[in-house]
């Protein structure tokens, strides 16, 4: 383990500077819009960017809490099923008659007591690694969703609800705006106040972070709720989207989010990464999923790319840090 | 503060020696972990017969065996890998990857042994498992990042594969499906073959030195490491026969449902994790028996068989696995902090 100071930051130089794993997606990011361009002469117009851009946005809410939860170490598998249930009792709740307004509410604390069921046995069973507690809580809430709505759809919602995935402000999409105004909280969450430098600092060292003072599980339980939480927000977002509902919506966004997350540069291991990379991978990862679905590439093609990728951006740092004896560990 | 840190050590003390002359009681359940399981068995086995009696008949119970035998096989693999600390969710993605290639080889080669089609199978699983392997044990990617990523690039090979196409029953020979359907000496070749890899695996585990490094690593990697264990390599195999034995399950399956499609087994890992930690073995690696894992998967498959029959709907059935789960590894936490507990109090004395 290399040591390392949390509060004063190192030297300025140039070329540290241009070192950063940051850099290297905005490259990555022109190499995409390059041959997107090349590929197909439809991808360079505003309409296609904005279309594209919002049919990714939806999971990006996610990327934001996901990027705490790999920080502290740990990893939520959950998130697509809180999205599935969070969006179904929404759904059906409105069809048996309860006003939308009262529904959206109920979903947001769905996924938020989702979220804290999640992060309270974490912290209450410390045996347990966060990868099982969320594998049977991913199970358990997609589980639920089956029960109350079987193989049905539900849809059907009022016109004011369809303005969340499809309504602009201006030209710009309504989703985008929201996105921004959450990346903006979450970046300054992380970065600018004590709660993430704690987080920080649970990830580096989670036994000298509790001696130290920091109150480790409810960090934990805090940021699993926030978790749960912006699943609910993209469970708003993607069922305005599609205009309804099915228990099995949101399968494999987990994988999504959390490749979007480690190839924004932040470390499994714990304790490194920044919001601005994981921001750039959503964008790196949304529009080549639209360049190569421009050229007809199938979704299945897509996962492994999507597969690789992920394998790839875990690979990369640890292969560049094999010298220096930095070590990754267990589940 | 002090001195209610005094006192809460004084009531420590005080339970320890009460205690100390009996173990608690999650200690002794440990003990009869197995009896426990084989008493859950019995008593749903009852509860189930009451209420539909065509379960207990020798059809039914064949039919359990035989149901059962792919998902114990698979546990096999999964116990050796949750012994070292990890967990492999690509497996339901390797099995339908080596059964899709087996049964299209079979398709254009009929006249294909069924046993090069097993071996052809096994190989595929192999090769992912060694990927895998590679991957967690000497990139040092953690086992649930590698096999997320893995299983969707097997999942979407196995489309590539196929060209989305099933491959089903009459585009297989009959040798083929006779792997699964026929008998040796009256009894189903899937329950003979998970018999053998259980006898093998036993060995494996209790008997040879490759075996106890396993658990060895898995109940501390860095003083495996300095007592000239090569954790590395015991990685890379334990990955390599879960892949193994997926590819060889992927075959069996195959030839039992007379079918392979692109979505084979999806979500079928989760099922085999529940066998694991229902059998006993520790998601914080270091321990799990056999014997357990066999208890484990036939509770499972006696659950999966049961439910329909007492018109449990379909869809309660993902919740129930998650809730089994949870359940387990709850309880499986539970019962070591009994033990370590009553360990404590024993060096006390």
């Amino acid at each position: 383990m290399e040591p390392r100071v949390l509060t004063s930051k190192k030297p300025f130089t140039l070329k540290g500077f241009f070192l950063q794993w940051e850099w290297m997606l905005v490259l990555l990011f022109v190499a995409v819009i390059v041959m997107n361009v090349n590929l197909s002469d439809y991808f360079w117009d505003y309409n296609n960017l904005r279309d594209a851009t919002m049919s990714f946005l939806d999971k990006a809410f996610i990327v934001l809490p996901m990027v705490f939860i790999i920080i502290l170490a740990d990893i939520d598998i959950s998130v697509g099923s809180i999205v599935a249930l969070s969006s179904v009792i929404m759904a059906d709740l409105y069809a048996h008659g309860v006003p939308m307004e009262l529904a959206l509410i109920v979903c947001l604390a769905v996924g938020t007591l989702c979220g804290y069921i999640n992060g309270l046995l974490i912290v209450k069973f410390k045996e347990l690694s966060s990868v099982i507690v969320t594998l049977s809580t991913m199970i358990i809430y997609r589980g639920i969703a089956y029960i109350l709505l079987k193989d049905q759809s539900v849809g059907k919602f009022p016109k004011w609800f369809n303005y969340l995935g499809w309504g602009y402000v201006g030209s710009i999409p309504f989703i985008l705006i929201a996105f921004a105004v959450f990346a903006v909280l979450f970046g300054i969450l992380l970065h600018k106040t004590t709660f993430g430098r704690k987080v920080y600092a649970i990830g580096s060292n989670p036994t000298a972070s509790r001696y130290s003072g920091v109150q480790v599980d409810r960090i934990k339980i805090i940021v699993f709720t926030l978790a749960g939480l912006m699943s609910a927000v993209t469970a708003l977002f993607l069922t305005s989207r599609m205009g309804s509902t099915r228990p099995n919506i949101a399968t494999g966004y987990e994988l999504d989010v959390i490749a979007m997350v480690v190839l924004g540069g932040i470390s499994t291991a714990g304790g490194k990464g920044r919001m601005i990379g994981a921001i750039l991978a959503v964008f790196l990862i949304g529009y080549l999923r639209y360049g190569l679905g421009l050229i007809n590439i199938s979704a299945q093609t897509l996962l492994i790319v999507i597969g690789l990728l992920l394998i790839f951006a875990v690979s990369v740092p640890k292969l560049k840090w094999k010298g220096t004896g930095a070590k990754g560990k267990a589940v | 503060m002090k001195q209610k840190m005094f006192a809460d050590a004084a009531l420590a003390v005080g339970t320890g020696q009460g205690a100390a002359t009996k173990t608690t009681i999650s200690a002794k359940f440990a003990k009869f972990r197995e009896l426990g399981l084989l008493a859950v068995i019995v008593l749903i086995c009852i509860g189930v017969q009451l209420r539909n009696p065509s379960f207990l008949t020798l059809e039914n119970i064949n039919d359990i065996a035989a149901n059962t035998a792919i998902l114990s096989i698979l546990s096999v693999g999964m116990m050796l890998v949750i012994i070292t600390r990890g967990i492999d969710l690509s497996i339901g993605a390797t099995l339908a990857l080596s059964g899709m290639i087996a049964a299209m080889t079979v398709k254009a080669h009929p006249g294909l042994h069924p046993l090069a089609a097993l071996l052809l199978g096994f190989a595929v699983g192999l090769a992912c498992g060694m990927v895998i392997g590679f991957l967690v044990a000497k990139v040092g990617i953690l086992p649930i990042i590698a096999t997320l990523g893995m299983m969707n690039v097997f999942r979407g090979l196995t489309y590539e594969a196929s060209g989305g196409k099933w491959v089903s029953a009459h585009q297989m020979p009959d040798s083929f499906k006779q792997i699964a359907t026929g008998s040796l000496l009256g009894i189903n070749n899937l329950i003979v073959i998970a018999v053998v890899i259980y006898a093998v695996a036993y060995y494996f585990v209790s008997h040879t030195r490759t075996g106890r490094q396993v658990y060895a690593v898995g109940s501390n990697p860095e003083s495996a490491e300095i007592s000239g264990i090569k954790t590395k390599r015991i990685l890379w195999l334990v990955y390599t026969i879960m892949g193994g034995l997926t590819g060889l399950a992927g075959v069996l399956w195959v030839s039992k449902f007379a079918s392979a499609q692109g979505d084979t087994a999806s979500g079928y890992e989760l099922s085999v994790i529940a066998a694991c930690v229902l059998g006993g073995v520790s998601i914080a690696g270091g321990s799990g028996k056999i014997s357990g894992i066999i208890l484990g998967a036939v509770l499972l498959g006696i659950l999966n068989n049961a439910l329909p029959m007492i018109n449990v709907s379909p869809f309660w059935q993902n919740w129930i696995q998650g809730m089994i789960i949870l359940a387990a590894v709850v309880f499986n936490a539970l019962v070591k902090r009994g033990i370590d507990r009553n360990n404590l109090m024993r060096r006390k004395i």
